[in-house]
Protein backbone atom coordinates (compact mmCIF):
# COMPACT_ATOMS: atom_id res chain seq x y z
CA UNK A 1 0.00 0.00 0.00
CA UNK A 2 1.32 3.68 -0.81
CA UNK A 3 -0.12 4.78 2.10
CA UNK A 4 2.65 3.11 4.50
CA UNK A 5 6.23 5.15 5.70
CA UNK A 6 8.62 5.19 7.76
CA UNK A 7 10.52 8.67 8.69
CA UNK A 8 14.02 9.03 10.13
CA UNK A 9 16.69 11.43 10.68
CA UNK A 10 19.57 11.21 8.29
CA UNK A 11 22.70 13.25 7.47
CA UNK A 12 22.79 14.95 3.99
CA UNK A 13 25.83 15.70 2.63
CA UNK A 14 26.87 19.69 1.50
CA UNK A 15 28.78 20.78 -0.66
CA UNK A 16 30.90 22.59 1.75
CA UNK A 17 31.87 19.13 3.12
CA UNK A 18 30.29 18.89 5.77
CA UNK A 19 26.70 16.94 6.53
CA UNK A 20 23.58 18.35 7.88
CA UNK A 21 20.34 17.04 9.31
CA UNK A 22 17.31 16.48 7.22
CA UNK A 23 13.94 14.41 7.87
CA UNK A 24 13.68 12.12 5.78
CA UNK A 25 9.86 9.83 4.70
CA UNK A 26 9.34 7.36 2.20
CA UNK A 27 6.85 4.90 1.48
CA UNK A 28 7.67 1.30 2.36
CA UNK A 29 7.21 0.07 -1.36
CA UNK A 30 10.06 -0.34 -3.43
CA UNK A 31 8.62 1.20 -6.98
CA UNK A 32 10.12 4.19 -8.20
CA UNK A 33 8.99 7.66 -7.64
CA UNK A 34 9.89 11.48 -7.31
CA UNK A 35 11.00 13.41 -4.64
CA UNK A 36 9.80 16.63 -2.89
CA UNK A 37 12.13 19.02 -0.78
CA UNK A 38 10.28 20.63 1.88
CA UNK A 39 12.41 23.87 3.00
CA UNK A 40 10.28 25.16 6.94
CA UNK A 41 9.25 28.36 7.79
CA UNK A 42 11.06 30.68 9.44
CA UNK A 43 10.05 29.40 12.90
CA UNK A 44 12.25 26.50 12.48
CA UNK A 45 12.91 22.34 11.70
CA UNK A 46 9.24 22.38 13.68
CA UNK A 47 7.15 19.44 14.34
CA UNK A 48 4.31 20.79 11.98
CA UNK A 49 6.61 20.61 9.33
CA UNK A 50 7.53 17.30 9.66
CA UNK A 51 3.86 16.02 9.37
CA UNK A 52 4.37 18.08 6.07
CA UNK A 53 6.97 15.81 5.44
CA UNK A 54 5.59 12.61 6.12
CA UNK A 55 2.42 13.60 4.16
CA UNK A 56 4.29 14.01 0.88
CA UNK A 57 5.68 10.36 1.71
CA UNK A 58 1.78 9.42 2.53
CA UNK A 59 0.82 10.36 -0.78
CA UNK A 60 3.57 8.72 -2.12
CA UNK A 61 7.06 10.10 -2.84
CA UNK A 62 9.60 10.55 -1.47
CA UNK A 63 10.43 13.31 0.82
CA UNK A 64 13.01 15.34 2.55
CA UNK A 65 12.89 18.36 4.98
CA UNK A 66 16.58 19.84 5.55
CA UNK A 67 17.51 21.77 8.83
CA UNK A 68 18.32 24.74 7.75
CA UNK A 69 19.42 26.12 11.50
CA UNK A 70 21.57 22.28 11.64
CA UNK A 71 25.00 24.55 11.45
CA UNK A 72 24.14 26.99 14.51
CA UNK A 73 22.22 24.87 16.77
CA UNK A 74 22.65 21.47 16.08
CA UNK A 75 21.43 20.35 19.08
CA UNK A 76 18.39 22.95 20.22
CA UNK A 77 14.56 22.71 19.73
CA UNK A 78 13.31 23.54 16.96
CA UNK A 79 12.29 26.78 18.18
CA UNK A 80 15.56 27.68 20.17
CA UNK A 81 17.97 26.86 16.95
CA UNK A 82 14.96 29.92 15.36
CA UNK A 83 15.76 32.42 17.51
CA UNK A 84 19.63 32.13 17.74
CA UNK A 85 19.41 32.06 13.92
CA UNK A 86 17.53 35.21 13.79
CA UNK A 87 19.56 36.93 16.21
CA UNK A 88 22.50 36.09 13.51
CA UNK A 89 20.57 37.58 10.97
CA UNK A 90 19.16 34.71 9.32
CA UNK A 91 19.84 32.00 6.99
CA UNK A 92 21.95 33.51 3.91
CA UNK A 93 20.49 32.67 0.42
CA UNK A 94 23.76 31.16 -0.66
CA UNK A 95 23.45 28.71 2.07
CA UNK A 96 20.03 27.94 1.71
CA UNK A 97 20.07 27.25 -2.12
CA UNK A 98 23.34 24.63 -1.24
CA UNK A 99 21.10 22.94 1.35
CA UNK A 100 18.54 22.49 -1.04
CA UNK A 101 20.70 21.13 -3.76
CA UNK A 102 22.12 18.80 -1.06
CA UNK A 103 18.68 18.03 -0.16
CA UNK A 104 17.92 17.44 -3.65
CA UNK A 105 21.02 14.97 -4.47
CA UNK A 106 20.02 13.00 -1.26
CA UNK A 107 16.54 12.33 -2.64
CA UNK A 108 18.53 11.34 -5.94
CA UNK A 109 20.36 8.41 -4.49
CA UNK A 110 18.00 7.00 -2.92
CA UNK A 111 17.43 3.46 -4.72
CA UNK A 112 13.70 4.04 -5.00
CA UNK A 113 13.91 7.90 -7.02
CA UNK A 114 13.18 8.03 -10.75
CA UNK A 115 15.16 10.87 -10.19
CA UNK A 116 12.26 13.78 -10.32
CA UNK A 117 12.63 16.35 -7.61
CA UNK A 118 10.44 19.07 -6.72
CA UNK A 119 10.80 21.99 -3.90
CA UNK A 120 8.18 23.32 -2.35
CA UNK A 121 8.13 26.38 1.25
CA UNK A 122 5.44 28.28 2.74
CA UNK A 123 5.64 31.55 4.20
CA UNK A 124 9.47 32.71 4.04
CA UNK A 125 10.08 29.07 2.96
CA UNK A 126 7.86 29.98 -0.59
CA UNK A 127 10.38 32.74 -1.49
CA UNK A 128 12.92 30.54 -0.56
CA UNK A 129 11.12 27.55 -2.76
CA UNK A 130 11.56 30.13 -6.14
CA UNK A 131 14.98 30.92 -5.24
CA UNK A 132 16.16 27.25 -5.10
CA UNK A 133 14.32 26.63 -8.43
CA UNK A 134 16.05 29.36 -9.88
CA UNK A 135 19.14 28.28 -9.21
CA UNK A 136 18.89 24.31 -8.18
CA UNK A 137 17.98 21.26 -10.83
CA UNK A 138 13.97 20.56 -9.66
CA UNK A 139 11.29 19.55 -11.67
CA UNK A 140 8.64 21.32 -10.06
CA UNK A 141 8.22 24.48 -7.65
CA UNK A 142 5.50 25.25 -5.07
CA UNK A 143 5.32 28.28 -3.73
CA UNK A 144 3.10 28.90 -0.52
CA UNK A 145 2.25 32.66 0.29
CA UNK A 146 5.88 33.60 -0.21
CA UNK A 147 6.64 37.42 0.92
CA UNK A 148 8.85 39.23 -1.76
CA UNK A 149 9.51 36.89 -4.40
CA UNK A 150 8.25 39.91 -6.09
CA UNK A 151 7.24 43.15 -4.84
CA UNK A 152 8.57 46.28 -3.41
CA UNK A 153 9.19 46.57 0.21
CA UNK A 154 7.36 49.82 1.65
CA UNK A 155 9.43 52.68 2.49
CA UNK A 156 11.61 52.70 5.98
CA UNK A 157 10.65 48.39 6.19
CA UNK A 158 13.81 46.95 7.87
CA UNK A 159 13.38 44.12 5.48
CA UNK A 160 16.90 42.47 5.10
CA UNK A 161 15.88 40.12 2.22
CA UNK A 162 15.58 40.86 -1.41
CA UNK A 163 12.83 40.46 -3.63
CA UNK A 164 13.34 37.76 -6.62
CA UNK A 165 12.35 39.40 -9.60
CA UNK A 166 15.74 39.30 -11.23
CA UNK A 167 16.13 35.46 -10.42
CA UNK A 168 12.78 34.85 -12.43
CA UNK A 169 14.47 34.48 -15.72
CA UNK A 170 16.49 31.65 -14.28
CA UNK A 171 14.00 29.82 -13.29
CA UNK A 172 13.75 25.97 -13.82
CA UNK A 173 10.66 24.53 -13.12
CA UNK A 174 6.91 24.86 -13.64
CA UNK A 175 5.68 26.66 -10.80
CA UNK A 176 2.51 26.43 -8.74
CA UNK A 177 1.31 29.67 -6.77
CA UNK A 178 -0.69 29.19 -3.78
CA UNK A 179 -2.27 32.35 -1.94
CA UNK A 180 -4.68 33.39 0.43
CA UNK A 181 -6.75 36.80 -0.94
CA UNK A 182 -6.75 38.86 2.31
CA UNK A 183 -2.84 38.07 2.44
CA UNK A 184 -1.20 41.50 2.44
CA UNK A 185 2.67 40.12 2.30
CA UNK A 186 2.26 38.79 -0.65
CA UNK A 187 -0.60 40.91 -1.41
CA UNK A 188 -2.80 40.53 -4.31
CA UNK A 189 -0.61 42.39 -6.47
CA UNK A 190 2.09 40.83 -5.35
CA UNK A 191 0.66 37.72 -6.87
CA UNK A 192 -0.54 39.65 -9.97
CA UNK A 193 2.99 40.50 -10.62
CA UNK A 194 4.80 37.33 -10.35
CA UNK A 195 1.84 35.72 -12.57
CA UNK A 196 2.80 38.70 -15.06
CA UNK A 197 6.48 38.13 -15.18
CA UNK A 198 6.48 34.31 -15.30
CA UNK A 199 4.14 34.94 -18.80
CA UNK A 200 7.06 37.61 -19.74
CA UNK A 201 9.43 34.70 -19.22
CA UNK A 202 7.62 32.20 -20.74
CA UNK A 203 7.96 30.12 -17.86
CA UNK A 204 4.83 27.49 -17.04
CA UNK A 205 2.80 28.20 -14.14
CA UNK A 206 -0.20 27.99 -12.24
CA UNK A 207 -1.46 30.30 -9.35
CA UNK A 208 -4.37 30.06 -7.11
CA UNK A 209 -6.12 32.53 -4.59
CA UNK A 210 -8.02 31.50 -2.24
CA UNK A 211 -10.88 33.50 -0.83
CA UNK A 212 -11.33 34.46 2.94
CA UNK A 213 -8.06 33.24 3.58
CA UNK A 214 -4.95 34.88 4.23
CA UNK A 215 -1.22 33.91 5.41
CA UNK A 216 -0.43 30.90 6.24
CA UNK A 217 -3.70 29.23 5.85
CA UNK A 218 -2.26 25.73 5.24
CA UNK A 219 -1.02 26.12 9.18
CA UNK A 220 -3.00 23.67 11.05
CA UNK A 221 -1.55 25.02 14.23
CA UNK A 222 -2.70 28.17 14.05
CA UNK A 223 -5.36 31.04 14.00
CA UNK A 224 -4.60 31.42 10.65
CA UNK A 225 -5.50 28.12 9.61
CA UNK A 226 -8.42 28.31 6.81
CA UNK A 227 -10.06 24.44 5.76
CA UNK A 228 -11.46 25.15 2.71
CA UNK A 229 -8.18 26.55 1.07
CA UNK A 230 -6.09 24.44 3.23
CA UNK A 231 -8.11 21.43 1.25
CA UNK A 232 -8.32 22.67 -2.23
CA UNK A 233 -4.45 23.57 -1.99
CA UNK A 234 -3.64 20.55 -1.15
CA UNK A 235 -5.37 18.94 -3.73
CA UNK A 236 -3.61 21.64 -6.35
CA UNK A 237 -0.34 20.12 -4.98
CA UNK A 238 -0.62 16.66 -5.33
CA UNK A 239 -1.84 17.09 -8.84
CA UNK A 240 0.98 19.23 -9.44
CA UNK A 241 3.57 17.00 -8.29
CA UNK A 242 2.26 13.79 -9.11
CA UNK A 243 1.88 15.16 -13.18
CA UNK A 244 5.33 16.47 -12.76
CA UNK A 245 7.67 14.18 -10.58
CA UNK A 246 5.89 11.15 -10.54
CA UNK A 247 4.48 8.94 -8.17
CA UNK B 1 4.37 37.20 6.38
CA UNK B 2 7.07 36.53 7.94
CA UNK B 3 8.49 40.21 9.01
CA UNK B 4 12.57 39.42 8.88
CA UNK B 5 12.64 42.50 10.71
CA UNK B 6 15.17 41.93 14.00
CA UNK B 7 16.17 43.98 16.63
CA UNK B 8 19.18 43.26 18.58
CA UNK B 9 19.96 45.76 21.85
CA UNK B 10 22.49 44.47 24.63
CA UNK B 11 21.06 44.19 28.06
CA UNK B 12 22.95 43.94 31.34
CA UNK B 13 20.51 41.62 34.19
CA UNK B 14 19.54 38.15 34.85
CA UNK B 15 16.33 36.04 33.61
CA UNK B 16 14.86 33.03 35.24
CA UNK B 17 12.31 30.63 33.87
CA UNK B 18 10.02 28.00 35.10
CA UNK B 19 12.03 25.41 36.85
CA UNK B 20 15.62 27.24 35.26
CA UNK B 21 17.90 28.70 37.76
CA UNK B 22 19.02 31.75 37.61
CA UNK B 23 21.48 33.00 34.31
CA UNK B 24 23.12 36.12 33.08
CA UNK B 25 21.53 37.60 30.18
CA UNK B 26 23.50 40.07 27.92
CA UNK B 27 21.28 40.54 24.81
CA UNK B 28 17.83 40.73 23.62
CA UNK B 29 16.63 39.89 20.33
CA UNK B 30 13.10 41.76 19.41
CA UNK B 31 10.66 40.99 16.49
CA UNK B 32 7.10 41.11 15.56
CA UNK B 33 6.63 37.90 13.81
CA UNK B 34 4.95 34.39 13.67
CA UNK B 35 5.15 33.20 17.47
CA UNK B 36 5.77 29.46 18.55
CA UNK B 37 2.95 29.19 21.13
CA UNK B 38 0.75 32.52 21.21
CA UNK B 39 -2.64 32.49 19.47
CA UNK B 40 -2.24 34.81 17.31
CA UNK B 41 -0.96 35.29 13.75
CA UNK B 42 1.98 37.65 15.04
CA UNK B 43 3.52 38.97 18.25
CA UNK B 44 6.16 41.11 19.60
CA UNK B 45 8.89 38.63 20.91
CA UNK B 46 11.55 38.90 22.73
CA UNK B 47 14.30 36.48 23.29
CA UNK B 48 17.14 36.95 25.88
CA UNK B 49 19.93 35.04 25.24
CA UNK B 50 21.68 33.81 28.50
CA UNK B 51 25.57 34.44 29.08
CA UNK B 52 28.51 31.72 29.07
CA UNK B 53 26.86 29.75 26.08
CA UNK B 54 27.07 29.16 22.78
CA UNK B 55 24.04 27.08 23.05
CA UNK B 56 20.51 28.24 21.73
CA UNK B 57 19.90 28.67 25.17
CA UNK B 58 17.42 31.43 26.05
CA UNK B 59 14.42 33.36 27.66
CA UNK B 60 11.49 33.59 25.17
CA UNK B 61 8.18 36.12 25.49
CA UNK B 62 5.57 36.35 22.77
CA UNK B 63 3.23 39.08 23.79
CA UNK B 64 0.11 40.46 20.75
CA UNK B 65 1.29 44.19 20.28
CA UNK B 66 -1.25 45.33 22.61
CA UNK B 67 -0.21 43.77 25.54
CA UNK B 68 3.74 44.64 24.36
CA UNK B 69 2.79 48.08 24.72
CA UNK B 70 1.20 48.09 27.71
CA UNK B 71 4.52 46.37 29.29
CA UNK B 72 6.53 48.70 27.40
CA UNK B 73 4.70 51.59 29.18
CA UNK B 74 4.01 49.70 32.50
CA UNK B 75 8.56 49.53 32.47
CA UNK B 76 8.52 53.69 31.67
CA UNK B 77 6.04 54.16 34.47
CA UNK B 78 8.26 51.83 37.01
CA UNK B 79 11.45 53.64 36.00
CA UNK B 80 9.89 57.04 36.17
CA UNK B 81 9.40 56.86 40.10
CA UNK B 82 12.39 56.43 40.61
CA UNK B 83 14.59 58.63 42.15
CA UNK B 84 16.86 59.71 39.50
CA UNK B 85 20.19 59.46 42.10
CA UNK B 86 18.70 55.72 42.71
CA UNK B 87 18.83 54.88 39.11
CA UNK B 88 22.13 56.48 38.66
CA UNK B 89 23.98 54.64 41.65
CA UNK B 90 21.87 50.99 40.40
Amino acid sequence: MKEELHAKYVMVPEAGGTEIQAYLAEPTSESTRGGVVVIHHMPGFDRATKEITRRFAEIGFNAICPNLYWREAPDAAPDDAAALVRAKGGVPDAQLVNDVAAAAAYLRSLPTSNGNVGVIGYCSGGRQSVLAACNVDVQAVVDCYGAFVTGTPPDGFPLRVTNLVEQLPNLRAPLLGLFGAEDSYPSPEHVVELESLLTEWNKPHKIRTYEEAGHGFFATDRPSYRVAAANAGWIEIEQFFSDLLGV
Amino acid sequence: MCTYVTVNTEVSGSGKGPGQSWRDLTTATVYFDHPVHAMAGHTLNIDFAVSGTESAERIALELTADSARRLVAAIEGALAEVPADLLASG
